[in-house]
């Protein structure tokens, strides 16, 4: 990561202002866009949504033409391009025959993606933003740092001092009236302009329509009061049909801003009167700047079903903490990452994929269907084809692939960490062989690493049997919890094996993009855990039950390793995460817990990789109930801990104030224990009590669930 | 419908009332622009564009009464402080109104005026947009406009700020004699 791009982040995450607003707007999202969508079956409408974009995606050029014909039958013109350059010159040669001196913009992403506004203004053309947000940040000379609220960074006094020198008046920071400032400046801009430009929300093949929805009326104005209309349209804005305005139009607001509908929404179907009484010279531009090429790419094809709601960036736990400006001038946030790598080049992504922690929240949320986390991973993946991995990394993989010298590494690191070790933490784990930082205490690597340990373990002779995959976590810095895991299972009639030559995950790879250590990892751990015959593969680690469930199939896919799938389906198959089989072994009554304990208060942290991903939420919840503990929900329980593997060590500064939020939720509800299921979450949450002080004890469910069973 | 329509579009601050005839709606208009202090002065004057509504009425006789004119032009429309039109269908599940707006007279009075009234027949009541959608043919109606509350903005530190560049007070008038009862 480079020097400039960490101090870009360092300035955000000190910025109060940003912060402030951000984390206050992103509480208050979730529940507002909740009501929002009371009552709508969401998974059902974004199925549909997904439909019918995944079908215009893969019907490009006819929409564009089908398009282009319907609307110059009504009387626009329309110019279609794939370059951007192209695009400038068709609007300055339209303004330039014109004797067009001033323009008036309504928002458009698409004008910003090319840069259009310097340009005009360099040959002599004066263009004014009239969204409120856009001309706040045009006044400051900034980009947007929120693709719905362009100037969510800024505070009011900060308007009010870019509004005072526009108007040469002292204006006090009271909001109403400097919207009304805007109002009364902007009102002469707009009666004066000769032309205006703005985007489209959606353009409709089969009938050549624009849809432009706004909530401050500018859109109206800009489309009706000057005499020449021009609207840039990202080809991905295409659908095919009229009817389907009303599908993406029910979740746009809903998803964008909580709102049933915007203000104003405008379908605009050719040219219309003008005031004078003439017809509006109307232009469509139908841009694609590589949007056909990531149609053709199976991969990012998805991308195109976005519908540009942002609800992906107002979810996500990293962008509340460093808004948009980290991310780039244009496209913020995850979908922002994919369309900058797209739009603009591979390599301008490198630093911000790296944001991604990976948790999954947006993927919840997008009404496009939009795997976006996975698609940050394949630019991860495609980066480092590319550039090949760097040398420290390197490194550590080819220590984590050779299963022994990396067991053995660490089982050194056991001893040599002892002589740092104060009371249960160390400062420095050697993990993943990396420097630690402040913020949180990390464990010691366990004297007896869990393999050593399970040779000694008594189990009774079942004939049910499940294989046992610990993970690197378990195993050397948290064994106790394989032990508990193997007296629960041994009650339910279930002996326990532990293949030794089962080795890491390949997780850490993965998630840095080197999918070869990563399905080299895989190969050796399907052979380990199916050599014998096991009715499950169990696993108290969701990053590992999801590398074993899904990870290793999509990894041998990515790759062309067919001959490989097979197994690793098979492995799949049999694996399941601790709480679901517990669960089930409960209800089957082969489990029983003891009855009428009084346990107390407990609140549970919802680990991304199970709830998102293994959609595992209730089963551990019902099982501590179950056993006597009384629970009591954090605020935000299923936000990210800020943990992401080796993402806390090479984002300190991002994941420190997420852990911070995380501890305050947890101390708020006034439990004297936090449960979770997963142990990298424990080592997170633990270490963050341990430096805070709190004397709340962090578990993994299944240490609880030991304690508690018949 | 109805009072599915009011409770979403009084939500989203608009006001909402209902007359069964178009006498009392008259009234009530009339009387409302007195209140609020019309007169033919800048920014006090009000601009009613062309609809069924005004059809048998007398203009004249309006014009007099409550300092109304129906010659809509831009600077007339940037001057005036009450803008009227009548919109033909209403929206219940989203409280939204919508008009084929393609004559730009019902664009100006809606959206510069600071204070829009909009007549709307109670037979114009629709479920929601996708019954809306199968009514209208774009060719036909070149510039659909759907209205939802007055204009806002949350643009400054999220705070939700009503007024930008549209009206700031949008007022629902429901006539059912203008056709239906819904
Ligand atoms: S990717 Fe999905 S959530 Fe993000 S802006 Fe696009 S549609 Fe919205």
């Amino acid at each position: 990561m480079g020097n400039e791009f960490k101090e870009s982040i360092y300035r955000a995450v000190n910025n109060a202002n940003l912060t402030g607003a951000l984390a206050k707007f992103s509480e208050a999202y979730k529940s507002n866009r909740a009501k929002a969508y009371e009552g709508i079956d969401f998974e059902e409408l974004r199925g549909r949504i997904a439909e019918l974009k995944s079908y215009a995606a893969s019907h490009l050029d006819e929409l564009s033409a089908q398009f282009q014909q319907q609307a110059e039958a009504c009387g626009a013109k329309v110019f279609r391009t794939s370059d951007p350059a192209k695009v400038r010159e068709y609007i300055l040669k339209v303004a330039q025959d014109n004797n067009v001196k001033t323009i008036v913009k309504s928002k458009s992403m698409a004008t910003e993606e090319i840069h259009l506004n310097p340009y005009l203004e360099k040959a002599g053309i004066a263009v004014g933003e009239t969204d409120l947000g856009e001309w706040i940040i045009q006044l400051a000379g900034q980009t947007p740092s929120h693709m719905v609220m362009p100037a969510i960074h800024m505070t009011k006094e900060e308007v009010s001092d870019l509004f005072s020198k526009e108007v040469n008046e002292r204006l006090t920071s009271d909001i109403p009236r400097l919207v009304k400032v805007a109002r009364e400046k902007l009102r002469p801009t707009f009666l004066a302009a000769d032309m205006g430009i703005s985007g489209g929300n959606i353009a409709v093949a089969e009938t050549g329509s624009i849809v432009l929805m706004t909530n401050e009326g500018n859109a109206r104005l800009v489309t009706s009061l000057p005499r020449i209309h021009i609207a840039l349209v990202g080809i991905e804005k295409l659908i095919e049909k009229f009817a389907d305005v009303a599908t993406i139009l029910k979740a746009l607001p809903r998803s964008a801003t909580a709102q049933l509908l915007t203000s104003y929404v405008s379908i605009i179907t050719g040219p219309t009167p003008n005031p004078d009484g003439s017809m509006k010279d109307m232009h469509i531009i139908l841009m694609d700047n590589r949007r056909s090429e990531m149609a053709a790419d199976p991969k990012f094809k998805q991308a195109l079903q976005c519908i540009r709601c942002a609800s992906c960036l107002n979810v996500c736990p990293i962008f509340r903490l460093v808004g948009g400006h980290v991310f780039g001038k244009v496209y913020t946030g995850g979908i922002g990452t994919i369309l900058t790598a797209w739009f603009d080049e591979l390599k301008k992504s490198e630093d911000i994929q790296g944001l991604c922690i990976q948790c999954g929240a947006c993927k919840d949320v997008c009404p496009g269907k939009i795997d976006i986390p996975d698609l940050i991973m394949e630019i991860r993946r495609r980066l480092v084809q590319q550039q090949g991995v760097p040398l420290l990394q390197k490194t550590i993989y080819a220590v984590v692939n050779n299963r022994k010298l990396f067991h053995g590494m660490l089982r050194a690191a056991s001893v040599a960490g002892r002589p740092f070790t104060s009371g249960k933490f160390i400062r420095h784990l050697p993990l993943f062989l990396a420097d630690l930082t402040d913020g949180r205490s990390l464990p010691a690597i366990a004297e007896e690493p869990f393999r050593d340990r399970f040779s000694r373990i008594k189990q009774p002779k079942c004939k049910e049997k499940a294989a046992f995959y610990a993970g690197c976590l378990i195993d050397f810095a948290y064994p106790e919890m394989g032990e508990a895991l193997i007296r629960i299972l041994n009650k339910a009639g279930i002996e326990v094996l532990f293949p030794l030559d089962q080795t890491c995950c390949g997780a850490p790879a993965r998630y840095n993009g080197a999918y070869e250590v990563a399905a080299s990892n895989a190969t050796d751990n399907i052979t380990a855990l199916l050599r014998e015959d096991v009715s499950y593969v169990i696993s108290a680690c969701p990053t590992c039950t999801v590398a074993l469930e899904h990870d290793f199939i999509s990894i041998f896919e990515s790759l062309g390793l067919t001959e490989r799938l097979p197994q690793a389906r098979l492995l799949a198959a049999k694996t399941v995460d601790f709480s679901t089989l517990v669960k089930k072994l409960v209800d089957e009554g082969r489990l029983s817990l003891k009855e009428g304990q009084k346990l107390g208060k407990i609140t549970y942290h919802d680990s991304c990789h199970l709830k998102r991903a293994l959609k595992v939420s209730e089963q551990p919840r019902e099982l501590l109930t179950k056993a006597g503990y009384e629970l009591a929900e954090m605020f935000e329980c299923d936000t990210c801990c800020g943990m992401g593997g080796s993402y806390s060590l090479k984002l300190p500064e991002i994941s420190a104030p997420i852990l911070q939020r995380k501890l305050k939720n947890i101390k708020e509800t006034g439990a004297p224990t936090v449960a979770m299921d997963c142990p990298g979450c424990v080592m997170q949450i633990r270490g963050g009590m341990d430096q805070d002080g709190a004397a709340i004890k962090v578990r993994h469910t299944v240490e609880l669930l030991a304690e508690q069973v018949k | 419908m109805y009072e599915q329509f009011k409770t979403r579009a009084e939500a989203v601050s608009a006001e909402v009332c209902r007359f069964t005839t178009k006498s009392e709606a008259l009234e009530y208009l009339i009387g409302f622009l007195r209140r609020e202090g019309v007169a033919d002065t800048p920014q006090a004057s009000a601009l009613w564009a062309d609809c069924s509504f005004l059809e048998g009425l007398d203009r004249d006789t309006l014009r007099q009464v409550a300092g109304v004119k129906f010659d809509v032009t831009r600077e007339g429309a940037s001057q005036a402080r009450f803008g009227i039109s009548q919109m033909e269908w209403a929206l219940a599940d989203t409280g939204s109104l919508a008009q084929n707006s393609t004559a730009i007279e019902q664009r100006l009075v809606s959206s510069l005026a600071s204070i829009h009234i909009a007549l709307v027949p109670t037979s114009g009541l629709l479920p929601d947009m996708p019954s809306l959608l199968v009514r209208v043919r774009p060719q036909d109606c070149r510039y659909l406009a759907m209205i939802t509350g007055p204009s806002r903005t949350a643009d400054i530190e999220r705070v939700l700020t009503i007024g930008v560049h549209g009206p700031d007070r949008l007022i629902i008038v429901f006539v059912d004699e203008l056709g239906g009862t819904n």
